[in-house]
């Protein structure tokens, strides 16, 4: 097997100290690129937990073009994911599970042939999130009868995570009542607490002529910005992005379908070619190690005769 | 004066008095020369979806949709309208720089509405 590469990787900000690795699929199939987070979980690094980013699996989606291999990626995705010799605590989806269809049956069939398909990882804990193309053409009802609310929170050793649903609303809205519900949320935790928001679109203006932009987001950050301890993970641009918006972190993820174009580097927005040369390339999954919570050490001086 | 010349005096003051006025009813309820453009949004494509405007002409957009809900947003000059089957939608715009600008679906309307995006060329 080839050693793994750190030059492949990069090392972000984020998460209390954290740390995001991001691999791809390209290599082979990121399985060494996920093994060294494994050894790092290992005890190179005080972690407390990791857990594994998958997006945008697009499943439904046909274009030899584009991805010949489509039937075959996301269960590619799954081996390597079991392959990990220390499993992640939980794997998100962070939307576009599904391709989009107008035919209600097969957006069903498709939502049932992903959650086949994923059933086969290992690890039991899997949180997923909707996606445009699940979710806009029925604000997310064939989304909502096979995986669940839109919109949820959840919490992992002291890290609370909150999902925001920013798809089902076709025109990108997050809208009043779910900021309502977020604030009311944020307002349970303490301003240093560590807080993740995993969502599809990114929550600031990315490119918005290409729709890479939530049309509410604003206001979420505005709700998020008291809270010194936050970090987004995010899907649908297809394409790896690192963004600060203030002190709050937001990192994009691959795609395990086919890559998009960086914004606005061309006039129209499509797929990446498949490159036969490079099978893979562009896509990939990633594993997110969360550090410690920095420890307090209170220090009083005392002098000699101990006054 | 005398009774004559006031008289011719009041009828010019009165008429000038009703031209200014018709001038200014006529002003006030002019309607601009605007240019209308027809945009018919459809099967995930704008047509026409390249549209030449001049800097500091007013033009409306009138923008129909041949089978889906749509949107149509211009987003440097800040206007957007749903675009709805069955209706016509309306943006007017005078625009006030030149350049190269993007007009897009911000609706999601299927597989497609990725690329469904048009170029406003607005030239001096
Ligand atoms: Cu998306
Ligand atoms: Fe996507």
């Amino acid at each position: 097997m080839n050693k793994f590469d750190r030059r492949g990787f990069i090392k972000l900000a984020g998460l209390g100290g954290g740390v995001v690795f991001a691999s791809s699929l390209s290599r082979g199939f990121g399985l060494n690129a996920l093994g060294s987070v494994v050894d790092y979980a290992n005890g190179k690094a005080q972690n407390d937990f990791y857990f594994v980013q998958l997006s945008d699996t697009h499943w439904g989606f046909a274009g030899p073009k584009v991805n010949p291999d489509a039937e075959g990626t996301l269960k590619k995705a799954v081996q390597a994911v079991n392959s990990l010799e220390v499993q992640p605590d939980f794997i998100v989806f962070t939307g576009d599970l599904t391709h989009t269809t107008d035919n209600v049956q097969v957006r069903k069939d498709r939502m049932s042939q992903f959650k086949d398909i994923v059933g086969g990882l290992k690890v039991p804990t899997v949180h997923f999130m909707a996606g445009e193309h699940d979710a806009s053409l029925d604000r997310g009802d064939a989304y909502q009868e096979a995986f669940g609310k839109l919109n949820y929170t959840f919490d992992h050793k002291g890290v609370h995570f909150v999902v925001v649903d920013n798809v089902s609303d076709p025109g990108a809205s997050v809208g009043e009542s779910q900021l309502n519900w977020l604030k009311a949320d944020l307002k349970q935790q303490k301003t240093d607490a560590r807080i993740v928001v995993l969502t599809h679109r990114p929550l600031f203006d990315l490119y918005p002529d290409w729709d890479w932009a939530t049309k509410d987001g604003t206001a979420v950050i505005d709700a998020l910005m008291p809270h010194k301890n936050v970090t987004v993970f995010y899907g649908h641009i297809h394409q790896e992005n690192h963004h600060m918006t203030g002190h709050i972190a937001h990192h994009s993820a691959k795609s395990l379908m086919f890559p998009l174009p960086a914004p606005g580097s061309v006039p129209k927005k499509a797929p990446v070619p498949w490159d036969a040369s490079a099978p893979y390339k562009g896509l990939g999954l990633r594993s997110i190690e969360a550090g410690p919570k920095q420890a307090k050490y209170e220090i009083k001086e005392l002098n000699v005769t101990g006054a | 004066m005398n009774h004559k010349k006031r008289i011719l005096l009041t009828g010019v003051l009165l008429a000038s008095a009703v031209v200014s006025g018709l001038l200014t009813y006529t002003r006030a309820n002019a309607v601009p020369v605007e240019r209308v453009i027809h945009i018919t949004a459809k099967n995930f494509q704008f047509s026409p979806d390249s549209i030449t405007l001049k800097k500091g002409e007013p033009v409306v957009f009138e923008i129909s949709s041949g089978d889906r809900k749509h949107g149509f947003s211009l987003r440097a000059f800040g206007v957007r309208t749903d675009v709805l089957p069955g209706k016509v939608s309306r943006i007017r715009l005078t625009p006030d720089k030149t350049g190269k600008f993007t007009f897009s679906c911000d609706v999601f309307c299927g597989d497609g509405h990725e690329e469904m995006t048009g170029t406003v060329i607005v030239t001096e």
